[in-house]
């Protein structure tokens, strides 16, 4: 065997002391670096629970509805309030509870246009004149399979379309939400394509279980769920029912809503509550109502089949997702 | 740093550090500190971690190649363990939150029927939809490498047979970023990163490799320090 005669080490083989002392400095900014990251990351888990909102303005004369939900008991206020998805504050369940200090809901206005003979302008309170407020507690269904049933407080939008005066052209209303990106941090990524946009067939949005939301359990709504004026349409998954409405408006063609247009293949323009029809990804067959530990079957329209299943004869639902 | 302020200073901190995030949530249920939906809350969390460990593991070696730190080599089957031990938390929530807690009862809770139709519910789920087929894959590349994570083991394959093994973690990193991606309803941002994460530190390892095993048919060493181990 031949052993070959170690070489000596050549000088440049040395680490030089320059470069084992900015080693030292690198070990020691690294470790900063994870102490901070982890730090980091365990101040945003202290933030998984948001506190709920601050309670709001009372309302006055809230009538109690006769299509509220019978033997159902609504989730807490701090249930509603704390855990929401709307996006333009961010899209973790507890983002629009923490950012929601900087939204200004007073003063309000929405813009009524297209196929109508009253366009303009409204203020809130032009919006609410002459309305009787009244209270629902609706089921709500996620479309990531949760649920909560909610209180809500409001008038049926049929009452504020039938004063703007739809024209005959008019067989879709669509609803744009706010996208301020000073009051909400959310917009400043684009998520999806802000503004954010619904819509509803005409005898959708005439149908009286659709709300026009201005409040939650008698109180003013606050900036998390919507402020100061948004949908409920119990029937259909939670991104039907438009936020921080600003504008509404009606037309002839289908509108294209924010979550359709982000993906077709999962999101559709009716999204109806149908637990046969899966989400490409998910099962929609049960839903976690939020504070329980088992899983509830999700009903056909949540529940509201007997009210609206008549609006959807003759169509596909599979294809009509 | 010595030996002995390795084995019995910093790798017992190391071991409680990684411990704590498991430490907090516990602490964090029991006291009604997560949100209103703390079953989600569980779930996300446990596979939050077990990416992050995933990525400190598969960093240990380019870190300790780069800064010449040997001793980061006797942390890597702490990280590799505490990955597999929030994947398999984040697999039994999954079970118990979401497949469990939507069966039928019709013979009791505590039956066969419950186990058998548990059993069903998880297997349909796995091969029904992806991002949990996916999801499950990754947990399952992790299983034989925590089992012949032992020194024992280590002896019975031999080193080159082992190390060959252990690259299955590569797998598993990819895995389960494509299964958190898959998840996301439009906000990318956070599997993108853990994505970056992985890539890079796959391509640095690639780079070493390939750098190593041309210097080597040359016969001359290679442009970076050589390992230590």
């Amino acid at each position: 065997m031949l052993i070959k005669p170690a070489r000596d080490i050549a000088s440049s083989e040395i680490t030089s002391r320059t470069a084992y002392v900015s080693r030292r400095e690198f070990l020691r900014a690294a470790a900063a670096v994870t102490a901070a990251a982890s730090t980091g990351a365990l101040a945003s888990e202290a933030r998984l629970q948001a506190k709920g909102a601050p309670h709001g303005r009372k309302l006055a004369n809230v009538k109690r509805g006769e299509l509220t939900l019978p033997g159902e008991k609504p989730n807490t206020w701090e249930d509603i309030t704390s855990y929401n998805n709307f996006y333009e504050f961010g899209t973790d369940k507890s983002d629009p509870a923490t950012n929601a200090g900087k939204f200004v809901a007073s003063p309000w206005k929405v813009t009524i246009d297209g196929e109508c003979n009253k366009k303009g302008v409204m203020d809130l309170e032009d919006v609410l004149k002459g309305e009787t407020l009244e209270e629902r507690v609706y089921r709500h269904r996620c479309v990531e399979a949760w649920s909560m049933v909610i209180p809500w407080v409001g008038f049926p939008l049929a009452n504020l379309i039938k004063r703007v005066e739809p024209t005959s052209k008019a067989r879709y209303v669509e609803f744009t939400s706010i996208a301020d990106s000073k009051m909400m941090p959310g917009v400043r990524y684009p998520v999806l394509n802000w503004p954010y946009r619904e819509g509803l067939r005409m005898d959708e949005a005439l149908h009286p279980l659709t709300l026009l939301v201005v409040g939650l359990y008698d109180e003013v709504l606050p900036a998390q769920d919507g402020a100061p004026l948004r949908l409920a349409v119990p029937w259909k998954y939670g991104f039907k029912h438009a936020k921080s409405i600003v504008r509404i408006r009606f037309v002839e063609k289908q509108p294209l809503n924010s979550w359709q247009e982000q993906a077709a293949n999962e999101y559709g323009f009716y999204a109806n509550v149908n637990p046969t029809v899966d989400h490409p990804r998910w099962s929609q067959a049960s839903e976690r109502r939020i504070g329980e530990f088992f899983r509830r079957k999700t009903l056909m329209f949540n529940g509201y089949a007997d009210q609206v299943q008549s609006l959807y004869a003759g169509l596909d639902l599979r294809r009509n997702y | 740093m010595s030996d002995r302020m390795v084995r019995f200073g910093v790798k017992p901190l190391a071991f409680l550090a990684s411990a704590a995030p498991a430490g907090w949530l516990v602490w964090a249920a029991l006291g009604g500190h997560l949100s209103a939906n703390p079953l989600s809350d569980i779930t996300n969390q446990t596979g939050d971690w077990a990416i992050r460990f995933l990525c400190i593991t598969l960093a240990l070696t380019p870190v300790r190649r780069l800064t010449g730190w040997n001793a980061l080599a006797k942390f890597r089957r702490m990280a590799g363990l505490y990955a597999f031990f929030y994947g398999t938390l984040h697999l039994l929530t999954y079970v118990i939150a979401d497949r469990f807690a939507g069966l039928d009862f019709p013979d009791g809770i505590a039956s066969w029927t419950t186990a058998i139709s548990l059993a069903k519910s998880v297997g349909e789920d796995i091969s029904k939809r992806p991002f949990i087929t996916i999801g499950f894959a990754a947990w399952s590349t992790m299983l034989p490498l925590a089992v012949t994570s032992t020194a024992g083991w280590i002896r019975r394959l031999g080193g080159r047979r082992w190390n060959r093994l252990h690259k299955l973690v590569y797998a598993t990193g990819l895995l389960a970023v494509a299964h958190y991606w898959w998840l996301v309803k439009a906000d990318v941002r956070r599997p993108l990163t853990y994505g970056a994460i992985v890539v890079a530190l796959l391509v640095a390892r690639a780079a070493w490799t390939m750098c190593y095993s041309a210097a080597a048919r040359v016969g001359r060493p290679g442009p970076l320090p050589r390992p230590a181990a």
